[in-house]
């Protein structure tokens, strides 16, 4: 069977994130990284495949995004996908979420995977929905926010983090699932891995070669329209204390709850 | 004056030239996944290993996933990575702590590289993969007590017997030594300086530990004993018929230190800046007061030039461009410089910086041991004023 990841480059969590005032939108610039969430989809991916109970051929990494996206191939090629796909087309710049899934989606029709993984939300855009949108456009069962993956009789037995706790959920493939960090913990890409990530084959696909509908994609093509785009407020700075006699530390933040009635 | 198109990025304290800009995105990728790795694995516990003078074993075999541990060789399992990249993974490893690069050196640069540049193909076959992986463990024995700086003076002596080779003598400050599967030992014969791979629980073969050391404490340090120890001809490094051996190997090693000080130095820099930041006396963060932003900005300044140092050292091996010279120039410079930003660091950290809490004394004691290792910086100031005036100085 075949697992397709879907990857996406983000700003590294380093760069201090902030409103281009000359576009009105997040400034993107600077230094890239495979967004941390994907690393766990793509640990999931190959747990599956080493874990023996599913026949895993191959694990492919789906990304679309501009030239510089390829470097988020191959980390995820490093990490152990055997070959990557790149969609990347002028007229994809500026889709909004529901644009993007649906270009993704298409994209992934051609591959046919069993299951598709992916982070819950990337660090960048944190919209937690790509997962929902790409799985209705293949007519797949979603799965969000899943932090432990089971192979039981033939599908897959995921665990899910809800607001009121955690639902076990039975699910036949193929599926769409995104994954939270708390599933697995990434291993490092070896050095071998990383110097033999550029020589897996990666596929360039435009809009057209995925068979996507220019007019439902792109700035354009989006039902989102950006008006204004504010930074958010700077948080006021914090108290700190500092833990010299434990009872009385205890003593100090109880009392700053109590004076703001949160006990 | 001419006018520039594109804005040059926003300055990062911990990149302060943007040496990055001149790294590839594979060379990247593997600095960062090696800094990962340190700051998770490394750094939360180097301070006890430090202070316990250990260094976990299990430490080793997860280089060896990382492919760390012989990686710019090729085949029989090692990575086969450019000496710029290998240069880089030393850097972050010695950021994290001296001794931790120590290990990976002394396993890829002197008893690896020794096996795999002057070895017979079956001992390659032997040991190399099983080195790469951290299965095994390799040590290197040129040092006695009597021969230093000066290891043509070696006393541990081989004499052959029919098939046999006889080893009798004494290594000083081995590192790895206690805990090496093999260790590569010097030894004088009739014929010259030749090499011998003696495994450990070889008879009449002993390796105890060096205690009551006060710098590289997370690395284990050893004697090499060997009374009447008998090998085959076949432990013999075939190759290998002069000092050039060990020297070769020597070379290989210094060139990574020279990366790994840098990283020291950028380690205690970091740590200078974060708490200059944080220390508030007279009312003020201590960083508001010139004598420490002079302090923090000549430390910043060592660590950038200690950098691009070492990267060009890294593209002139790459180019097949590197001399011995340049690499004894590299790392008296490095790791000098690597002392005066430790000891800087150490005083901006108050008494806070003498404590295990901080990297700081911990980097400068290492490099106490960093600048006397692989060839003093003495004599490495020798090396270069030969090459400078065509005069020995040495003798
Ligand atoms: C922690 C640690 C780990 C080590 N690991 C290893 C290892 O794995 N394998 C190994 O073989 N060795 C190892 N060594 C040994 C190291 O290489 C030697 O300590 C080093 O070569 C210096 O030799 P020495 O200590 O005998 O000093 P000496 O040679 O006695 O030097 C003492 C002083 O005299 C100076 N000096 C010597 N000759 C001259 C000269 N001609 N002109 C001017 N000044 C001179 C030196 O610069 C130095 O300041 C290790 C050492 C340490 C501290
Ligand atoms: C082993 C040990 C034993 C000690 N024993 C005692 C003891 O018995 N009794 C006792 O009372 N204390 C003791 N001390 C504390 C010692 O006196 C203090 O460490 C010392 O006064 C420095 O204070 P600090 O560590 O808080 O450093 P800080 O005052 O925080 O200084 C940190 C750095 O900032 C610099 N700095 C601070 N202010 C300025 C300024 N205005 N302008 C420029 N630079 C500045 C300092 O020079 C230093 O480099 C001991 C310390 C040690 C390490």
């Amino acid at each position: 069977m075949k697992i397709c990841v879907l990857v996406k480059e983000v700003p590294d969590a380093a760069v201090e994130k902030r409103i281009d005032p000359s576009t009105g939108r997040m400034d993107r610039s600077g230094e890239k990284n495979l967004n941390p969430y994907d690393t766990h989809a793509i640990e999931a991916a190959m747990q599956l495949k080493e874990g023996g109970a599913l026949q895993v051929d191959e694990i492919v990494a789906v990304t679309m995004g501009p030239e510089s996206a390829v470097r988020a191939l191959h980390k995820a090629v490093s990490l152990g996908a055997d070959r990557s796909i790149h969609l990347t087309d002028a007229a994809l710049a500026g889709s909004d979420v529901a644009a993007t899934g649906y270009a993704l989606a298409k994209a992934l029709e051609k591959e046919q995977p069993d299951v598709v993984l992916l982070g819950q939300q990337s660090d960048d855009g944190e919209c937690y929905t790509i997962g929902a949108v790409v799985a209705e456009h293949l007519k797949a069962p979603s799965l969000t926010q899943v932090i432990k993956l089971d192979v039981v009789d033939g599908g897959l037995r995921c665990e899910r983090q809800a607001e009121y706790g955690y639902d076990t959920v039975q699910v036949s493939l193929p599926a769409v699932i995104s994954v939270g960090d708390a599933i697995n913990e990434p291993r490092y890409p070896s050095l071998k891995a990383i110097m033999g990530a550029k020589k897996k084959p990666l596929e360039t696909a435009s809009a057209a070669d995925a068979g996507i509908d220019a007019s439902l994609v792109g700035g354009d093509g989006s039902r989102v329209q950006c008006g204004e785009f504010k930074a958010p407020p700077a948080k006021a700075a914090g108290t700190i204390i500092e833990d010299e006699d434990t009872d009385a530390t205890v003593e100090q933040i109880v009392a700053w709850l109590d004076e703001r009635k949160l006990i | 004056m001419t006018a520039s198109t594109t804005a040059a990025p926003a300055l990062r304290p911990n990149d302060f030239l943007n040496i990055d800009s001149l790294l590839s995105d594979e060379e990247r990728l593997i600095r960062d996944t090696v800094r990962q790795f340190v700051a998770r694995e490394v750094v939360p516990n180097v301070g006890e290993w430090f202070e316990e003078a250990r260094i976990p074993r299990e430490l080793a075999n997860e280089l060896g996933d990382l492919n760390v541990l012989g990686m710019h060789l090729t085949g029989y399992g090692c990575a086969g990575a450019s000496a710029t990249a290998y240069g880089l993974a030393c850097m972050e490893l010695e950021a994290g702590d001296s001794g931790v690069r120590s290990l990976v050196s002394v396993q890829g640069s002197l008893a690896m590289f020794a096996i795999w540049r002057w070895g017979s193909e079956e001992q390659k076959q032997e040991w190399l993969p099983r080195m790469a992986k951290g299965e095994a463990i390799g040590c290197f024995g040129l040092t006695e007590p009597d021969a230093g700086s000066d290891p043509g003076s070696m006393r541990t002596r081989a004499r052959r017997d029919g098939d046999e080779w006889v080893l009798n003598g004494q290594k000083m400050w081995i590192t790895n030594g206690s805990i090496s599967d093999v260790a590569v030992v010097w030894a004088q014969t009739d014929e010259g300086v030749r090499g011998f791979l003696v495994p450990r629980g070889t008879p009449g073969f002993t390796a105890p530990e060096i205690h009551k050391k006060l710098s590289l404490r997370a690395s284990v340090t050893s004697e090499l004993v060997l009374d009447d120890v008998r090998l085959p001809d076949s432990a013999r490094l075939p190759e290998a018929n002069s000092l050039r051996g060990p020297l070769s190997c020597l070379n290989e090693a210094r060139y990574g230190i020279v990366w790994g000080a840098a990283g020291a130095a950028r380690a205690c820099l970091e740590a200078a800046v974060e708490y200059s930041k944080t220390r508030i006396q007279f009312d003020k963060p201590i960083a508001s007061f010139q004598i420490i932003q002079q302090r923090l900005a000549e430390m910043a300044t060592k660590v950038n030039q200690a950098t691009l140092l070492a990267l060009h050292l890294g593209r002139l091996k790459d180019a097949g461009q590197l001399r011995n010279e340049h690499v004894s120039m590299g790392k008296l410079a490095n790791v000098n410089a690597a002392l005066e930003v430790a000891r800087t660091a150490r005083q901006v950290l108050g008494a806070n910086g003498i404590t295990l809490e901080y990297p700081v004394i911990r980097h400068m004691n290492n490099l106490e041991s960093v600048v006397t290792y692989e060839g003093t910086a003495d004599v490495h100031a020798l090396v270069i004023g030969n090459a400078l005036t065509g005069i020995s100085a040495f003798r």
